[in-house]
């Protein structure tokens, strides 16, 4: 300030200044200016500017929570796929090892019922040839008792004369025997 | 400081010149045009004639001339600018909102938090691009002279930061409220406000608005006259000084090459501190501690 001054006063001729003490016109024109700049700022340009850069941070901040959703979405369904894969694989070795268990039960069931089938088949074989034994023994009781007398009657009826007789009637019931028995077999 | 460096160059100066060239008092195209000798820059650069209305309130001259053009091209180009605003910027708008951003981001929302800022932001921010464009005038070709340089823009624009603050204060705390903050400050001995008070008062009440004009009038007169003081020098070194003088011309043309960039650092930084300590004063206000 007391440099300025010396500076006034360096103003040897017309008038001098004071440069700290405004001229009433000075303060009249900057106030209409200034005032005129504030106006255009505050009321129209700023706010203007004001509003694009707030809907560029609205579309940034969208772009943002979207693709955040986005993730989440992602996020739970790769968690719903793993427990999808996680429930199928058990129930794929559940499923296995109920055949497996199935397969086993089949298995001995289908054994006990051959061998109690065979068994079965057995016991009628042996049955049935115990039957036909039976059945035998039976008919061969009675065709011996009967060839027995045949046998007998006709040794009576040809009066047992001599021996070559006797042979002949012995050989005779034996082929007839034997032919009875090629016969029913 | 830089005042002072220049009071000893203008004594040589003044002392060199005639009686007859100093009382030419037709200012820039005076000492443009002119080529009667050496013309000294002087205080009476900021009273140049008037263009109308000489001696009424209504003067207007040469500066209210310039501070119009800037203050002109100033809302012209936000305007453009501002209508043409979309979302994904162009250079133009990117360039703007840089601007924009910086005055926000590393001013006012640096000084008072993100919440407090937001009612002042718009103010404060047109207040920035209006120093800025101003203080440029002193370097544009044609205009030279800072729209600041005059006293009484940089007195409005501080007092319109000073009635705000203060409405703002006894808003927030009441009249008592923010004298008693303000000039009391708590957590003193009782005796020290016989010596704090005073002080105190001369701060908020009159240092405050006082030292942010004075400080951006002074900047910009002092850069003002550097540059004159330079080219006054090397057009009287080129077309009026006789033999190895002539070269002397070289090294004040690259002193004012020099100090024309110096002065744009200085417009731009002049914008930076008035906005700086504005937004200071205005949380300031608001604190409710002082």
């Amino acid at each position: 300030m007391l440099s300025l001054s010396t500076i006034v006063l360096a103003e040897s001729e017309g008038t001098t200044y004071n440069p700290i003490i405004p001229a009433p016109y000075d303060l009249l024109w900057s106030t209409v200016i200034f005032v005129v700049i504030v106006v255009a700022f505050v009321k129209f340009i700023l706010p203007k500017l004001q509003k694009v850069l707030d809907e560029r941070a609205e579309l940034i901040e969208g772009g943002i929570s979207k693709a955040e959703k986005a993730q989440a979405e992602a996020a739970a369904a790769l968690e719903e796929y793993t427990a999808q894969l996680t429930e199928a694989r058990a129930e794929a070795a559940r499923i296995r090892e109920d055949a497996r268990a199935e397969a086993t039960q089949i298995l001995s069931e289908s054994r006990d019922k051959a061998s109690v089938e065979a068994e079965r088949i057995a016991a009628t074989a042996q049955k049935q040839i115990e039957a036909e034994r039976q059945q035998a023994v039976v008919s061969l009781r009675t065709e011996v008792g009967s060839l027995a007398t045949e046998l007998a009657s006709k040794i009576v009826g040809e009066a047992l004369a001599d021996d070559a007789r006797q042979q002949r009637i012995v050989n005779g019931f034996l082929d007839d025997l034997e032919s009875t028995v090629k016969a029913e077999a | 400081m830089r005042i002072l460096a220049l009071e000893g160059a203008l004594h040589a100066a003044v002392a060199q010149t005639s009686d007859d060239a100093s009382s030419d008092s037709s200012g820039f195209f005076g000492w443009l045009f002119g080529s009667d000798g050496f013309h000294a820059p002087s205080i009476s650069e900021f009273y140049p004639d008037a263009l109308a209305f000489a001696g009424t309130i209504f003067e207007f001259n040469r500066i209210e001339l310039v501070r119009v053009i800037a203050a002109f091209f100033m809302i012209l180009i936000f305007w453009l600018v501002a209508r043409s605003a979309k979302i994904v910027p162009g250079r133009g708008q990117a360039v703007v909102e840089m601007v924009l951003d910086f005055v926000r981001v590393q001013i006012v929302e640096e000084v008072m938090g993100k919440e407090r800022a937001k009612r002042f932001v718009p103010f404060l921010t047109t207040l920035f691009i209006a120093i800025v464009f101003f203080n440029m005038t002193g370097v544009i070709p044609f205009l030279n002279i800072a729209g600041t340089s005059l006293i009484g823009l940089p007195i409005i624009m501080a007092l319109w930061v000073y009635v705000m603050y203060l409405s703002v204060g006894i808003k927030k705390h009441g009249l008592g409220g923010y004298l008693k903050a303000n000039l009391f400050p708590p957590g003193v001995p009782k005796p020290i406000y016989l010596l704090l008070t005073p002080i105190e008062f001369l701060q908020v009440f009159i240092l405050r608005p006082a030292t942010l004009a004075l400080r951006l009038a002074a900047n910009m007169i002092a850069g003002h006259l550097l540059l004159v003081l330079c080219f006054a020098a090397t057009q009287y070194f080129f077309f009026e000084a006789t033999g190895a003088l002539k070269a002397a011309g070289v090294v004040s043309l690259a002193a004012g090459f020099g100090f024309t960039l110096f002065e744009i650092f200085v417009a731009l930084l002049q914008a930076y501190v008035f906005v700086m300590l504005s937004s200071v004063y205005l949380n300031m206000a608001l604190e409710e501690e002082h």
